[in-house]
């Protein structure tokens, strides 16, 4: 692969110092799985933290050697000589807590019952995630990153770290991200999880005992955001109204390219992804909310953030809009913080953030140059 | 490099020390249409401002951040919405003014966020400007380089114009510079500056 890190490797780091979540439960142990690429330099100040989003992972470019086609989902933003520059960075990928690619999560299992999380895993939150991946970065040495960027539910992320921890990142790459969500953004996570825990096979979150898994449940919740994820012309130039057959079959059979697609997407996400990670994933979305214990003021929850800011979002993302990017970059204004703001003319709703566009790519590439020339503080 | 890149800049653009001149050290400053962000690095790199700039222009927000200025990429004409009531000491608008099309509303806006104003704008009143007019063409120069079916120029005006805009619309002039390259321009400034800085605010 071209200007690829190539061949990669997980690995693992074991907690032994019990994790309290906010909700005030508490995981006495937790591994998390994670990847690098790039050399960690002399006086550790050139780290960078992914962050992912709802159904991200820790593999986040490169291939492994058994499995060539098995690329990093921002393989096309993260290598040498790309946007984010592993021949001057040390790239973290980092699978959350509560996943199901080998972190600890509802699918692991319990040490002290011998079966699954489950229903058992704590409802978690982007807080209760921070604290997780600052214990990775105290094992790696790390005391701050040189940024940590992330897109959608990272870039909420990513945005925390600097309130979190205002001094261990300089910089934050917040991408198709939001302050908080929308009633509308619940109302389509409530209707995901409604799909989930109303699939008979869900068996209250501890369907493995049963050796089912809720895939009718995760398929719908999976269509659903999908459609959210893509613009209304994106799906009109790629779709249409194009028929299968090329006529109507007057039948509730597959007739629409826009159908198989959909359920083409649904089933294969179904096949692999863990329906009580799913739940998790969207509570976090759901329960972020950095103004909530500043009265609902973000200027005042911007106000303990010292970290720089790059926030970047895409004209058709109707998901995470730009206005909503915008009222990011108002607090970050309001408490004179260097913030640059990019907005970005995509015609493929809010997954725009994961693909290849030469603005975006020119602007992350520009905004990191600097960082890299710059010296920790 | 750096002290060479401020003199080459310098004397590219003689409006930018003009600029620099009325602006103390370490003050805030927004620039409206800012371009590739020249001007707030010549700001930040002689004055020691806090700067931020606003650039509707993809290639120049690039630009911009590679220049290590802060910029904020949204259309000037629908309003200075994302800032806050006098959170600037100054607000400029360098070489933009021609340019806007809502030209009295985004002043108004600039004295709403900022403390002061300061444009700079091509004096159409230039003599030369005049004598191409005269001889029946319109003028193209290193101010005003483009054609008249390309230029993005829509409000261009005399000095007389913007002080008599000024007085119409109760905005106190404080400071003019007027120059033709990089000397100041005293006598006859409406026919002999090819290029007027002002500094103004609200007024009474």
């Amino acid at each position: 692969m071209n200007n690829s890190v190539g061949i990669v490797s997980a690995q693992r780091a074991i907690f032994d110092t019990p994790l309290v979540f906010r909700s005030g439960a508490v995981l006495p142990h937790y591994e998390l799985v994670y990847e690098t690429y790039g050399k960690l330099n002399a006086d550790k100040s050139n780290a960078i933290l992914i962050c992912h989003a709802l159904s991200g992972h820790h593999h986040v470019a490169g291939c492994y050697a058994d499995e060539p086609e098995n690329v990093g989902w921002w393989n096309n933003m993260i290598g040498p000589g790309k946007p984010i520059n592993t021949d001057k960075f040390f790239v973290i990928g980092v699978n959350n807590l509560g996943g199901c690619h080998g972190s600890t999560g509802p699918s692991s299992i319990n040490p002290e019952t011998g079966q699954p999380y489950g229903s058992s895993f704590p409802v978690i939150t982007v807080e209760d995630w921070l604290e997780s991946q600052a214990r990775l970065a105290d094992l790696l040495d790390i005391r701050q990153f040189a940024a940590v960027i992330g897109g959608s539910l990272g870039g909420m992320q990513a945005l925390q770290w600097s309130l979190t921890f205002p001094d261990r990142v300089r910089h934050v790459l917040a991408i198709a991200a939001a302050p908080n969500l929308t009633a509308q953004n619940i109302a389509f996570n409530d209707v995901a999880r409604s799909a989930i825990l109303s699939d008979p096979d869900f068996h209250g979150g501890n369907f493995y005992q049963h050796n089912v898994v809720p895939t009718r449940g995760l398929r719908l919740a999976r269509m659903l955001g999908h459609i959210t994820y893509l613009s209304d012309d994106a799906m009109a130039n790629k779709f249409g109204r194009e028929l299968r057959s090329g006529e109507f079959s007057y039948s509730y059979d597959i007739e629409f390219e826009i159908e198989s697609y959909l359920r083409y997407q649904g089933d294969k996400f179904a096949s692999y992804f863990d329906a009580n990670t799913y739940l998790l994933m969207t509570k976090a979305l759901d329960y972020f909310d950095p103004a909530h214990d500043f009265g609902g003021d973000l200027n005042r929850a911007f106000a303990r953030a010292k970290a720089s800011f790059l926030v970047i979002s895409f004209t058709t993302d109707w998901r995470f809009s730009p206005e909503r990017s915008r009222e990011i970059v108002r607090p970050l204004l309001h408490n004179r913080r260097n913030v640059s703001y990019a907005e970005i003319t995509s015609t493929h709703g809010h997954d725009s953030f994961l693909m290849e566009h030469p603005h975006y790519f020119d602007v992350v590439r520009a905004y990191l140059d600097n960082v890299s020339h710059e010296r920790a503080s | 490099m750096m002290q060479n890149n401020i003199a080459r800049l310098a004397a590219e653009r003689p409006d930018f020390a003009a600029i620099a001149a009325w602006i103390p050290k370490g003050a805030s400053v927004l620039d409206l249409g800012c371009g590739d962000g020249s001007l707030l690095r010549y700001l930040k790199e002689t004055r020691s401002v806090r700067g931020y700039g606003v650039e509707i222009n993809d290639l120049d927000i690039v630009s911009c951040i590679a220049n290590g200025v802060n910029v904020i990429q949204n259309d000037l004409e629908s309003g200075l919405s994302d800032f806050e009531d006098g959170s600037f000491d100054f607000v400029i608008l360098s070489q933009t003014l021609q340019a806007t099309r809502h030209t009295e509303p985004l002043i108004r806006e600039m004295l709403r966020v900022g403390r002061e104003g300061i444009v700079s704008f091509p004096n159409f009143g230039y003599w030369k400007n005049r004598l191409n007019v005269l001889l029946g063409n319109m003028p193209v120069s290193s101010e005003l380089p483009y054609q008249w079916y390309n230029t993005p120029n829509v409000h261009l005006c005399t000095l007389n114009d913007f002080e008599t805009f000024c007085r119409d619309f109760n905005v106190a002039v404080l400071e003019r510079r007027v120059m033709t390259g990089e000397s100041e321009v005293r006598v006859l400034p409406n026919l002999l500056g090819s290029t007027a800085v002002y500094r103004f605010q609200r007024g009474i």
